[in-house]
């Protein structure tokens, strides 16, 4: 086990290799170059010789791409063209809140969808079973940013609720907090909750009709003993793998719905990155991203193994 | 209550669209204490879903709905159909027990053995200490012959072969007593070396214990085998009902006839194959006449005009022929 | 009774045009397909369908509720809403169809190179293809976009290229199976060449898959386009797109809700529909999954 887990680590190698060239290489089609970007019109000779010898764009791009590598490792993503900060603390600091976010979103979407998409594969055809499948294809329909916008109308004009524009941070106020968190978080989750209701329902149908269900019922086993141990254990497995592919959804999710609910996570700090031409900022927001991405994955993989007996080690 | 189980009148239908279509088309059955029985058929002819029916097992969309079965269980006899979730939960596994055609797919390919054997017994038996359960399952495996029981115990079924996996469901099936077993084709889908141990184990258990047993099987070879009462299925009813003996030698169904000739015989010359022509005709398709009728070589005018009843042709020898009796089903 | 006799099913492909009767049969595909060709139709007929030149302001009726003249209202510069709207169909269908084909063409050629001569050149493939998969969807989007600047060719670029690694992955897998049926193994027996062999036989039979693929990913791209907007990295003014609408109506909500709500119902009726459309496709195409 300790083996397998090692081995899938040293795997992650080349691929993460492969991510900071891929955005290396794209970082060099920007269209004319970083320094009259930063500079715009108060271009000299001098003031560009000045950036480019401190962004290192007079080293050849091998050196360039090993010294940034290099420093990222590290934990130096670089400083801010427009604000002279670090970028590494700042993603650090920023990332707490996403995962708060991604987390309640997650939390919101498995609280919905897996009983909900259970009940719906037992009570098959029944009028529940019809109203959790239009609910489910909602979830997976409606855009977030769409449902976010709309929800706001409704509060607006319904209630006459405004979401807190400030933030204020989980040990700030906890409350406070909340209120800000809940309504992103439950729109962030509902695309989740759609497609894991879809395959919680179509998973345990699955697996309701294999055989060892039938044999486990003719072990007398109680029906709580028949759904949960048995069947939704093994519907679990490719549940699992599609919530495992639905975190690159999620983490999308968060840029859109930090910017809407004025969230200051880390998917706000790419698009003010993107939007204000901040290339350090961008270039280590979406390597993080990537990196987490990969990580995630990887610990969804593992956590096959422990599930599931049938994948070998080896 | 002369036998251990009493099937009567016993209807199952499915759905196709919105309407309901039949299964199993009023049959009656009797299991004697301490027997081996046989149902016998192509596949379609109700015989799997009869033994989940004993169990009120059917899966979705079948159900019962017509008919009732009457079980002499330890605590006297029950209505197999008109017990509550709880008390025929108790009836699985402990006073009846089924083992299926797929030993390969029928344990959970998650779970350890030894946690699927505890499992069988902690249904029925909760006060019982892990110790006494392992035991209790050891002696199983030594029963159903496995080799190195200990180690089966820590195994996963994906670690076991098809022939292995039978004799667990076997033992798991047996842990409890059982007082009847319902074998679904235990062996169709194992090598023909492994179906004739398994087939030798299930009598050796039965010398041993005061089970029955009802086998279900297509193969005449299988009930010849293991059996001493028969019932023939063909397209939702029995057509044909007898000793083994009986049956074999003195057969008088026409459908039973061609089923016969159809069972290879090892010995013999190589020959071409017999097969009955034609298909069982799907619930839903059944003619007013007799249902063998297209594929019989001796169908009359009156076969298709009319369902002959199944009635008693010899002691003990039912039959559902106008061939032998002239007797119309009401 | 499973294995007894096991019913031989003829599993080639029905073709397209059964394809489509089975969709209309079906109520669900039925109501898919309606929707979907509601938007083309749309998309295609925009200049007939609009009421307004889509671009032209009218400061004397801004803000004007939905009425007679403007059915859904008008925004914050007087411009018709229902005509931004049916261009926005336009935009959405264009962006959509050019990203994907830009993406399937890719793919295709990838696929084919990778899952017909193997070897270094598919684990080339595969690796850029792993990297691809790598990051989440919209973030590579928005990235692409990021550097080589905003602007609708690159929002269909750099969605082409983040949908690329999906059709790569179809059709390899499909030249894998089609190359070890019998029919290949034959085609190289009589001599033909690699190249023709390529083209003669594993196109053909790679065309169901690719054609569910291709309607699944234009659904999707339509989506990201419409996220890329409404974060204005998308799609930019003047052009009208539903994503961008959206964005816009936020700061005036209040004062003029139906410029938040139709372009909202229109992305999820699209959306929906497409949806509803592809399951129904998945349902014919693989009955053993309709539950």
């Amino acid at each position: 086990m300790r083996d397998y887990i090692i081995r899938r680590l040293l795997g992650l190698i080349p691929i993460l290799i492969g991510i900071s060239l891929a955005i290396f290489i794209i970082m060099q089609l920007i269209p004319g170059d970083v320094v009259s970007g930063i500079l715009g019109i108060e271009q000299t000779p001098e003031l560009r010789a000045m950036w480019e010898k401190k962004l290192g764009l007079d080293k050849p791009l091998v050196e360039q791409y090993l010294t940034w590598i290099g420093k990222a490792v590290t934990g130096d993503f670089g400083e801010s063209f427009r604000t002279g900060a670090p970028v590494f603390p700042e993603i650090m600091s920023r990332f707490r809140i996403s995962a708060e976010l991604a987390i309640m979103g997650c939390i919101f979407a498995w609280i919905i969808a897996l009983p909900l998409g259970i009940i719906s594969a037992l009570k098959r055809n029944s009028v529940i079973d019809r109203v959790v499948r239009v609910i489910a294809l909602m979830g997976v329909s409606i855009p977030n940013f769409a449902s976010a916008t709309l929800i706001i109308l409704f509060l607006a004009k319904g209630f006459n609720y405004h979401t807190p524009v400030k933030y204020v941070g989980l040990f700030e106020n906890f409350g406070t907090n909340m209120e800000i968190m809940v309504i992103p978080a439950f729109i962030l989750g509902s695309v989740m909750a759609g497609s894991v209701m879809r395959m919680t329902r179509s998973s345990m149908l699955e697996v309701l009709r294999q055989d060892y269900i039938k044999a486990v019922r003719a072990k007398g086993a109680p029906e709580r003993v028949t759904i949960f141990r048995h069947a939704f254990r093994n519907s679990s497995i490719p549940i699992i793998t599609l919530i495992g592919m639905q975190i690159g959804s999620l983490m999308g999710g968060t840029v859109v719905i930090e910017q809407i609910f004025s969230i200051p996570g880390l998917g706000q700090y790419t698009l003010t990155g993107i939007n204000q031409r901040d290339y350090p900022v961008v270039q280590g927001c979406v390597l993080f991203i990537a990196v987490l991405y990969v990580v995630i994955n990887l610990l969804v993989d593992i956590l096959y193994t422990y599930i599931d007996p049938r994948i070998s080690y080896n | 209550m002369n036998n251990l189980l009493e099937i009567r009148n016993l209807r199952i239908t499915t759905l196709r669209g919105k309407s309901k279509v039949l299964l199993l088309d009023k049959v009656d059955l009797d299991i004697p204490h301490k027997c081996s029985f046989g149902i016998v058929g192509e596949s379609g002819c109700g015989k799997s879903i009869t033994a989940n029916a004993i169990m009120n097992m059917l899966p979705y969309p079948l159900s019962i709905s017509d008919g009732d079965i009457r079980y002499d269980s330890r605590n006297g006899e029950v209505e197999l159909l008109k017990l509550d979730k709880k008390a025929i939960r108790a009836i699985r596994g402990q006073e009846i027990s089924m083992i299926f055609q797929e030993p390969m797919t029928s344990l959970d390919p998650i779970f350890t053995v030894e946690m699927q054997m505890y499992e069988a017994l902690a249904f029925h038996h909760p006060a019982m200490t892990r110790q006494e359960m392992r035991d209790r399952a050891l002696e199983m495996l030594h029963r159903v012959n496995i080799p190195r029981p200990e180690q089966t115990l820590a195994s996963y079924p994906h670690q076991l072969s098809g022939g292995q996996l039978q004799r667990i469901m076997i033992a798991i099936a047996l842990i409890n007593d059982p007082r009847l077993l319902l074998a679904d084709e235990p062996t169709t889908a194992l090598d023909v070396t492994i179906q004739a141990q398994i087939l030798r184990l299930m009598n050796d258990l039965k010398e041993q214990n005061d089970t029955s047993i009802v086998m279900i099987t297509h193969d005449l070879g299988v009930i010849a085998e293991t059996c001493e009462e028969v019932a023939v299925f063909y397209a939702g009813q029995i057509v044909e009902q007898a000793n083994v003996m009986e049956l074999f030698h003195h057969t008088a169904h026409p459908y039973t006839l061609g089923l016969l000739q159809a069972v290879t015989s090892l010995g013999g010359e190589s020959r071409m194959l017999y097969t009955i022509p034609g298909i069982v005709p799907p619930g839903g398709q059944w003619s007013q006449g007799c249902r063998f009728a297209d594929r019989c070589a001796r169908c009359t005018e009156r076969c298709r005009e009319a369902m002959p009843a199944l009635t008693e042709i010899s002691p003990g020898h039912k039959c559902r022929c106008f061939l032998n009796s002239e007797e119309v089903e009401a | 009774m499973k294995r007894e006799k096991k019913p031989v099913i003829n599993r080639a492909l029905p073709g397209n045009e059964s394809l489509l009767r089975q969709l209309w049969n079906d109520p669900m595909g039925r109501a898919g397909m309606i929707g979907v060709g509601l938007v083309i139709l749309l998309a295609v007929f925009a200049p007939w369908i609009a009421r307004f030149e889509v671009g032209k302001m009218n400061s004397k009726a801004r803000f004007a509720a939905p009425n007679a003249t403007f059915w859904f209202g008008t925004d914050n510069f007087g411009r018709d809403i229902f005509s931004r709207i049916v261009y926005g169909a336009r935009v959405s269908i264009i962006v959509g169809v050019v990203a994907v084909s830009i993406a399937a063409g890719f793919g295709y050629l990838f696929g084919l190179i990778a899952g017909f001569f193997e070897g270094k050149a598919e684990s080339v493939i595969m690796m850029v293809m792993d990297i691809i998969f790598a990051f989440p969807h919209i973030l590579l989007a928005l990235f692409i976009v990021a550097v080589l600047g905003k602007s609708i060719v690159n929002t269909m670029i750099a969605i082409g290229i983040v949908n690329i690694p999906v059709f790569t992955r179809t059709v390899r897998a499909s030249v894998k199976t089609v190359k070890s049926t019998d029919y290949i193994a034959n085609a190289r027996s009589i001599g033909l060449k690699k190249m023709a062999i390529l083209f003669r036989h594993v196109t053909p039979n790679i065309l169901a898959p690719f054609t569910v693929q291709a309607t699944l990913a234009l659904s999707g791209a339509i989506l990201t386009e419409a996220s890329m907007s409404f974060l204005g990295l998308g799609i930019q003014p003047p052009d009208p797109s539903w994503g961008s609408m959206l964005s816009d109506a936020r700061k005036y909500m209040e004062q003029a809700p139906w410029m938040a709500i139709f372009p909202a119902v229109f992305i999820i009726v699209t959306i929906l529909s497409f949806n509803i459309l592809g399951d129904a496709l998945r349902d014919v195409l693989d009955p053993k999954l309709k539950l």
